[in-house]
């Protein structure tokens, strides 16, 4: 058996874009933005001495008299409207826990999901007995924020055909300023396989569903085999997601195709090497800049 | 005195430097993918490892939940072989539990706890070689991870000891200058405003050498937080053009 092997060396990234080097706007903790008192304090600030000053290590993003910090790397900040992929942490009264990569647990309120059945109606107490039977704890759900608490947890809901419990596939952790925010965060992507592009970095790959089913409310889980084919387009696409988030490039479903094309003339578990990853990504750089323009 | 001479008529320490020299800062962030945030910190050849994950819904016993503000969780560990003499524990003897409590009363005083309330910030040192100024490289490597993970704080932390020998204040002690019994004095500052975070003191010294050993502790926390500031910036610069923006 050859094995693969590397010595420890220091990589010099390679930068997409060499341009924007020396930027002004970078700003670490503690630096002062501005003495200005006509300005109004945003998210990653605070004023001292009636000094507007950084408290986070990232670029300062200006709206009108608005100053903000955005860090570059941080939790997810749910907003309404968002599309999430969770996993249940625990079931309560009336109330299901998903952790969601946010700063405090989500909240999923049985009475905001769609019951088995589809049929409209009150939550009985029965329904509350057998809430266990829906969603249990370790299983995986995509969701829609719903709304926002006062403290920053999210409210999910689940209440469309497309939300609900996730069967099999696979789950990649990313950061969640890598994810582009688009109409649409559920892709059929045409190399066999399904995405959902979770806001909050959490990315589901599953083979994509043959039929549209008749779907009981989005707690059916199909246990039927999956190909060998359809998990190895997973495979493949998963350590692509990796290869992108290594080069920290924006994931949207045209940037994941294009990688994954790039990626087909190598072996699924070669894309992990830093190497590879690196030719890998400037293919698909490049095919993303001759798209544009 | 055993015969070590720390401080020789030169001017010049056990290891070749100046009474307020520095030893070198090394630091690198963001060594690992899954953690939140994480920087690898060097000085001298103290080494340090530190990860923060948070902030994230309370774990363990909810009854520590504070509902104004978020509770910072801090666990000091030193390698086994992080010691000429191999360590039995890596955590949770005394040492290291009063350690963890000194991190953690660092950093309530610089994280703006009051905008995560109800969560938990989990801070994890390692000390993966120890060659004095052990206190001073976690406080420094935490540093770097806590603004890695992007949770706000008011100002870098930077810490340094400083011992006094022959009426000279002598910064950033190594080991044989800790062990060779100096009074020395471990301080954690703010630099910007120039507030103190900590201050330790376990030796005895004099009242009236206290105020210019402060002063010497407080020049080299800011000698440290130069350093810190252009990692910090270094690192960035890096991450911000890879983005592409």
């Amino acid at each position: 058996m050859a094995a693969d092997m590397r010595l420890p060396t220091i990589r010099k990234t390679v930068s997409l874009s060499a341009s924007a080097f020396d930027r002004k706007d970078l700003v670490v903790p503690g630096d002062v933005i501005t003495s200005d008192t006509g300005f109004m304090r945003g998210h990653g600030t605070y004023v001292d001495d009636d000094k507007l000053t950084a408290s986070v290590a990232g670029e300062v993003q200006r709206v009108d008299k608005l100053i903000c910090v955005r860090p570059l790397k941080t939790r997810f900040n749910g907003e309404v409207g968002d599309v999430v992929v969770g996993r249940i942490t625990e079931v309560q009264q009336k109330r299901w826990k998903v952790e969601t990569n946010s700063r405090l647990d989500s909240v999923l309120l049985l009475s905001s999901v769609n019951l088995p059945g589809g049929e409209l109606r009150r939550r009985s107490a029965e329904d509350e007995l057998t809430m266990r039977e829906y969603l249990q704890e370790g299983d995986l759900i995509s969701a829609e924020v719903q709304s926002v608490f006062m403290d920053g947890a999210l409210s999910l809901h689940t209440r469309s055909l497309k939300y609900g419990k996730l069967g099999q596939g696979v789950l990649v952790q990313l950061s969640p300023s890598l994810i582009k925010r688009q109409k649409t965060h559920f892709h059929n992507l045409p190399c066999g396989a399904s995405i959902i592009l979770g806001n909050n970095g959490f990315v589901w790959l599953y083979p994509t569903p043959g039929q549209q089913e008749e779907e009981a409310g989005g707690f059916y889980t199909s246990l039927e085999p999956v190909s060998l084919s359809d998990r190895e387009v997973i495979s493949r696409l998963r350590n692509c997601l990796l290869a992108l988030a290594a080069h920290k490039v924006l994931l949207y479903d045209t940037s994941v195709l294009y990688c994954y094309e790039s990626s087909l003339q190598h072996q699924v578990k070669d894309i992990l090497k830093p190497e590879v990853m690196e030719e890998i990504v400037m293919l698909t750089h490049q095919k993303l800049l001759e798209q544009e323009g | 005195m055993a015969g070590l001479e720390l401080l020789s008529d030169q001017g010049y320490r056990l290891d070749g430097r100046k009474a307020t020299e520095l030893r070198k800062l090394q630091a690198r962030m963001g060594v690992f993918t899954q953690a939140d945030g994480s920087a690898y910190l060097e000085q001298g050849n103290t080494k340090a490892l530190a990860v923060v994950y948070g902030p994230h819904e309370m774990r363990g016993s909810r009854s520590r939940t504070l509902h104004d503000r978020a509770v910072i969780n801090c666990q000091y560990s030193m390698a086994t072989f992080s010691t000429a003499e191999r360590k039995r524990r890596p955590h949770g003897d005394r040492k290291s539990t009063e350690m963890s409590l000194h991190l953690k009363q660092t950093f309530e005083a610089a994280v703006m706890t009051q905008l995560y309330p109800r969560s938990q910030i989990d801070i994890y040192v390692k000390i993966l070689q120890s060659d004095g100024g052990n206190y001073s490289v976690c406080v420094n490597a935490a540093t770097l991870a806590v603004i890695d993970a992007g949770i706000p704080m008011r100002d870098y932390v930077c810490a340094c000891t400083v011992g006094f020998v022959d009426e000279t204040p002598l910064a950033d002690l190594c080991y044989a200058e800790e062990s060779g019994g100096v009074s020395s004095l471990a301080l954690a500052l703010l630099p910007r405003g120039g507030q103190i975070a900590l201050l330790q003191m376990d030796a005895r010294l004099h009242q009236d050498h206290l105020e210019t050993l402060i002063e010497a502790a407080m020049t080299a926390c800011k000698g440290v937080s130069k350093v810190l500031d252009e990692v910090v910036r270094q690192h960035l610069q890096e991450a911000s053009v890879l983005t592409g923006e």
